[in-house]
Parts: C-alpha cells; structure tokens; sequence
C-alpha cells in the first residue's frame, strides 16, 4: 500500500512537469504570440497529451497509465533533444527538417544566456520519464 | 481523497498562475506600445498620408491598413461609419502595412490612382472585390486592373505612374515606420497616439468614443 501511495505521488509529480510544460508552451504561443516551429509542434504533440492520460490512471489509481504514457515521453525526448542540437550548432543547417515557416534553429527565447525553450522541453521530457520509470520500479518491487 | 484535494488543489493554481501571467504580461505591452507610440509620435503621421475627414478634427485615427488583409475589408465600413457618425469630429489617415507578399504593388496602383484623385473610390472597389484579385490571400497586380473600371480612372497613365520612386518611398517609409511602432498585424489602429489595448471593434469604438468625450469636455 505504502509503495502505491508513493507510486501516485511520483505519477502526480510528472503530471505537474508536463502541466506546467504544456501551460509555458501555450504562454509563449497564445500569449507572447511566438510562432511555434515545426520540432516544437512535435515536441507539443507528446507532451499536450500526458496532462490528460496522467489524470485518468491517477484517479482511481491504475498504474498501467505508465505504460500508456511512457512511449509519449520517451518520443517527445529525442525531438527535444534533436531541437537543441540544431540550436546549439553541432547539427549543421543543411539536414534541418523545416525549411519553411518559422526556422527551428532560430533562438526566441535565451535566459542567462543558455536557457532556450528546447532546452526546457528536454529538461521536462526527462524528467518526467525518470520519474514514471521510478513510479514503475516502485510498484513491481 | 487527500489525493484529489491535492490534484484539484494544484491544477487551480496552476491555471490560476497561467491566468496571472497573462494578465501581467498583457497589461505590461499595452504600457509598453503605448510607450513607443508616445515616443515615436512624428513617425505616426506623415505628411504624405491620404486621409478622410475634417484636418481639425480633434480624433485622429491612424489605421495600418494591408489592401489584401481579410480583416481590413471587413473594419474598413465600420471605421467609415464612424467618420459618418461624427461629422468633422474625426479624422482618418491610413497608413500602408502591405505584409501579403506582392500587395506592395496593389498599393503602388491604390497611390496612382491617388494621383487622379480617385484613393477613396479605387480603395473601396479594391476592397469589395479583394477574394478575386488576392485569390488563397495572394495578392496579384494583374488582376487589379477590371475592378477599377468605371471609376474614370486614366489605367494607361497609373500603370506608368505606379512605378515612380516617390511612389516606393512612400511605401518603404510607411514600412519602417509600422516596423518603429511594431505593427506587426493588421489593421492597426492608433487613436490620438494610443494603440488599441487588444484587438476588436469594440474596443476600437470604446478608444473613439473615449477621445471624443475627452474632446468635449476640453472645449
């Protein structure tokens, strides 16, 4: 029972990341009217979801809903990491993926001088993995 | 059940945060394109703007308007109304934001037929017929040409006049002075220097009626 309780609360801790993700990308979206690029749609598209499935298997507790949102994560993470190479230079401009529209390499966002919004999504989509992988381990113990 | 209260608990204020932030950072731009109109106030009107109404007239709208923008077409009756609404009272002066690729030139024919004295009629017959000549928001010159029929206008004598280099200044200028006020959209509008705190023709009409009042009472 105890290893439940403590398997709830880490599902509820990745369900926070990915609400407060999912609420900072329609921030910078609707409300500073920054256009999303064609890697942040992806990275949106795993991450939107996880603020919803997370709920369902929260209430009442069902701990497959790791499984039904682990593959969301874990394919919104390389996006986000592809997204910060092309960003940081060390994937070069020619085998970028979007050509036209708002340029993926493009920095909106730069806070003290490193942190830019791919960077965000791959601290978020890492975070939350490691915390469903951990929800897992608890529970098969 | 403590688990729901903590769910519930966190999701309010999570949208109560995102629900802050919006309002700060919204009421913070108004400050701010209030600001830069404030500041940059010469390069809101130019001398060469066409305008409509009264040159006394205490309220000064100053619209960005793109001849190929859907939303332009639409504000453009209803900005008319108001100037009909308030005989001498208002004053209109468009400003040229031609941001559809290719509606620089619909604005190079709009300025020669200017030149005839014709703006106001061949800007109303451009508009009404903006879907066929800015077929899929592209706009094309060549298709300009029939909707101006009937207006009088001397078509062989625009065509040679769009091309003048006082006609492109004009254009350039008011590109760079929408790129000082950072309109980025449109329409814009400014009334009396002040940027519509967000987008509508309600709060339009609330600025006017506002400049209005304070005409008024000024007299």
């Amino acid at each position: 029972m105890h290893d439940e309780s403590t398997a709830w609360t880490l599902i509820f801790a990745a369900w926070l990341v990915a609400s407060v993700s999912t609420l900072g990308a329609l921030f910078f979206g609707e409300v500073m009217q920054l256009p999303p690029c064609v890697l942040c749609w992806y990275q949106r598209i795993c991450m939107f979801p996880l603020v919803l499935i997370l709920p369902v298997g929260m209430f009442p507790f069902d701990r497959k809903v790791i499984r039904y949102a682990l593959p969301l994560a874990a394919i919104g993470w390389p996006f986000a990491v592809f997204h910060v190479l092309l960003i940081a230079g060390v994937i070069p401009e020619s085998i970028k993926p979007c050509t036209q529209g708002v340029p993926c390499s493009e920095k909106v966002i730069e806070w003290f001088g490193f942190v830019t919004i791919p960077l965000l999504s791959v601290v978020a989509f890492s975070t939350i993995i490691a915390l469903l992988v951990l929800a897992h381990l608890r529970g098969s113990k | 059940m403590k688990q729901k209260t903590l769910f519930i608990a966190a999701a309010t204020l999570l949208l109560l945060g995102f629900v802050g932030a919006t309002l700060v950072y919204k009421s913070e731009k108004v400050d701010q394109s209030a600001q830069r109109a404030e500041l940059n106030g010469n390069v809101l009107v130019r001398m060469h703007s066409p305008t409509l109404g009264n040159a006394d007239a205490p309220v000064v709208i100053v619209e960005f308007l793109d001849p190929a923008c859907e939303t332009c077409r639409v504000f453009y009756p209803l900005v008319k109304k108001m100037l009909a609404e308030n005989p001498d009272k208002i004053r209109l002066v468009l400003r040229y934001a031609p941001f559809h690729n290719g509606s620089d030139k619909v604005v190079a024919v709009l300025e020669a037929a200017r030149k005839q004295g014709k703006f106001w009629p061949a800007l109303e017959a451009l508009l009404a017929a903006q879907a066929e000549w800015a077929p899929n928001h592209t706009p094309q010159v060549a298709l300009v040409w029939k909707h101006l029929e009937g207006l009088g206008l001397n078509l062989e004598q625009m065509k040679a006049d769009m091309t003048s280099p006082a006609i492109a200044n004009v254009i350039a200028q008011d590109l760079a002075d929408a790129r000082t006020l950072n309109v980025t959209k449109t329409p814009e509008f400014f009334v009396n220097r002040i940027p519509l705190p967000s987008f509508g023709y309600e709060p339009l009409k609330k600025l006017v009626d506002n400049a209005l009042k304070a005409a008024r009472q000024a007299k």
